[in-house]
């Protein structure tokens, strides 16, 4: 059996005084999407940073792909490499145009060829949708282009999983449809993904299971149906109540 | 009377003073000695093109010298005091403490006689001024490069990283790069104060061919015993920093507009 393609055994953040993850246990399978919900201040984003060390973890392990990433001789730019990062606010270079976007990092960590950058530049265009783009600054675009040409930057390393830190939180409502619609066909292809999100009918329809946290703990996970219809613990059914 | 109509009338009023003082300053002054002693043709004449080809240029030379050593400097000052490093924050702070708050003709003075008077060693003019202008230069664009770095949001460097970019790569790449379109503005500013600055550099001594623009016409006031020199060489300081400090507005613009 493969190793699971991330797996978090005991994990501790402390912001100061502020234990944000108290020993959490959490795994994604190899091609599993699995969504991450929860109030704010639960630590969901914290968890999901922890996985590619923006947030160095206070204890505990994380594997990747059966690799413990928290030892310190580990590589953590070449691990970085291979982990797709989606943020809340796009975090697009706004110097750059979006073909740079999208090619620097193969060029300069990858070492591709300017040629083979562009053309992978332009697959991953074209699969969210915006191979026209290719020539605009980041400025130019509205929120939803901007996440999906985000999206298409993180594609263009090959990753081996895609993390998504709520992903569409910073965008108008009408924006919110085709980050969702790309980030599902995603999914379809099989990507690895894990989500923190408050997208409640992109979990139900896409995720493989779903995990509710709050206060820094794994409170509930299952398949969507069971933790978003049928919540067993009363922590949950109380946030599911609030967001409907 | 209405409000309206009593501040009509002393904007009115206002009028009134300004023009009567500029008709009895105009009656007052003698045009004639003005006209000779600051305006005079036949020596704004002869000062071309010598105040262009050497003064002007020389100005813009050592201000060139100094900017490239004062920018270099200052980068690496700005990213020692960003550094996680504390020795070198702690250097970088110093120098810029020390050296932001001395006259840029103490430097002057240290790098061109105290050095020789030290060492016995006289180093070539143009390091000399580039040293003695660059050093208080380098402190204060340290101060700008580093307000610029940390101008560029925080986002940056963690999307540069979550692609596998190392820290330096990221900085030198995608931080940087930002970081300066922030600070074009305060940095032609401090542009403008160095190509004033080069008028200091006369205390190091000049000969004819390496006169910067307040010398040459500082020399030629003295020599024709008028103040016409000056005048044509502030035209020529201005026809520099004008420009300049137009630039400055047009990117603030498109930098508001590039937002």
């Amino acid at each position: 059996m493969p190793a699971e393609a991330i797996e978090i055994r005991g994990l501790r953040k402390c912001f100061g005084d502020n234990e944000v993850l108290r020993s959490i246990d959490f795994h994604v399978g190899q091609g599993e999407v699995v969504c991450v919900i929860g109030p704010s201040g639960s630590g969901k984003s914290t968890l999901l940073r922890c996985v590619n060390r923006l947030e160095e973890p206070d204890a505990g392990t994380i594997l990747i792909d059966g690799a413990d990433i928290t030892d310190p001789e580990a590589d953590v730019d070449l691990l970085r490499s291979r982990i797709g990062m989606v943020f809340q606010s796009f975090n697009l270079f706004p110097h750059l145009s979006v073909l740079q976007n999208l090619t620097i990092a193969q060029r300069r960590v990858r070492k591709r060829p300017r040629a083979e950058a562009e053309a992978v530049a332009r697959r991953n265009l074209e699969r969210v949708g915006l191979a026209e783009k290719l020539g605009a600054f980041p400025a130019h675009l509205s929120g939803g282009q901007q996440q999906r040409v985000a999206i298409a930057r993180a594609l263009s390393m090959d990753p081996d999983m895609m993390l998504f830190d709520e992903p569409t939180s910073a965008l108008d409502p009408e924006l919110v449809g085709e980050v969702l619609a790309v980030m599902r066909s995603l999914a379809d292809e099989g990507m690895t993904m894990m989500v923190v999100t408050h997208e409640m009918g992109f979990a139900r329809e896409v995720a493989d299971r779903v995990v509710f946290m709050d206060g820094g703990v794994v409170v509930e996970e299952g398949p969507p149906d069971a933790v978003l219809e049928r919540p067993v613990n009363e922590r949950t059914q109380r946030f599911l109540k609030m967001v409907r | 009377m209405t409000k309206r109509q009593r501040e009509r009338l002393v904007r009115a009023a206002l009028y009134v003073v300004l023009g009567a003082g500029l008709i009895g300053l105009a009656l007052v002054a003698d045009w004639e000695t003005l006209r000779r002693n600051f305006f005079d043709v036949a020596i704004a004449r002869e000062m071309f093109p010598g105040v262009l080809v050497v003064a002007a240029r020389n100005t813009l030379l050592y201000t060139a010298l100094a900017f490239a050593f004062g920018l270099v400097l200052g980068l690496v000052l700005a990213l020692m005091r960003l550094s996680s490093i504390g020795p070198y924050r702690w250097i970088a702070t110093t120098y810029i403490e020390i050296f932001r708050g001395l006259p840029a003709l103490l430097t002057i003075f240290l790098v061109g006689f105290g050095i020789p008077i030290a060492f016995g060693t006289r180093w070539p003019v143009l390091l000399q001024i580039t040293l003695g202008l660059g050093i208080v230069a380098a402190a204060y664009m340290a101060e700008t490069i580093r307000a610029g770095i940390e101008g560029v949001p925080k986002g940056q460097m963690e999307a540069a990283r979550s692609l596998g970019m190392t820290r330096t790569r990221a900085m030198a790449s995608i931080v940087i790069p930002q970081g300066f379109r922030l600070i074009i503005p305060p940095l032609t500013n401090e542009l403008v104060l160095l190509i004033k600055d080069t008028s200091l550099l006369f205390v190091l001594g000049t000969t004819p061919a390496s006169k910067e623009l307040a010398k040459f016409g500082r020399d030629l006031l003295a020599n024709k015993a008028n103040a016409t020199p000056l005048i044509v060489v502030g035209a020529v300081y201005l026809l520099i920093t004008l420009p300049l400090t137009q630039l400055v507005a047009v990117l603030e613009r498109r930098n508001a507009r590039a937002r």
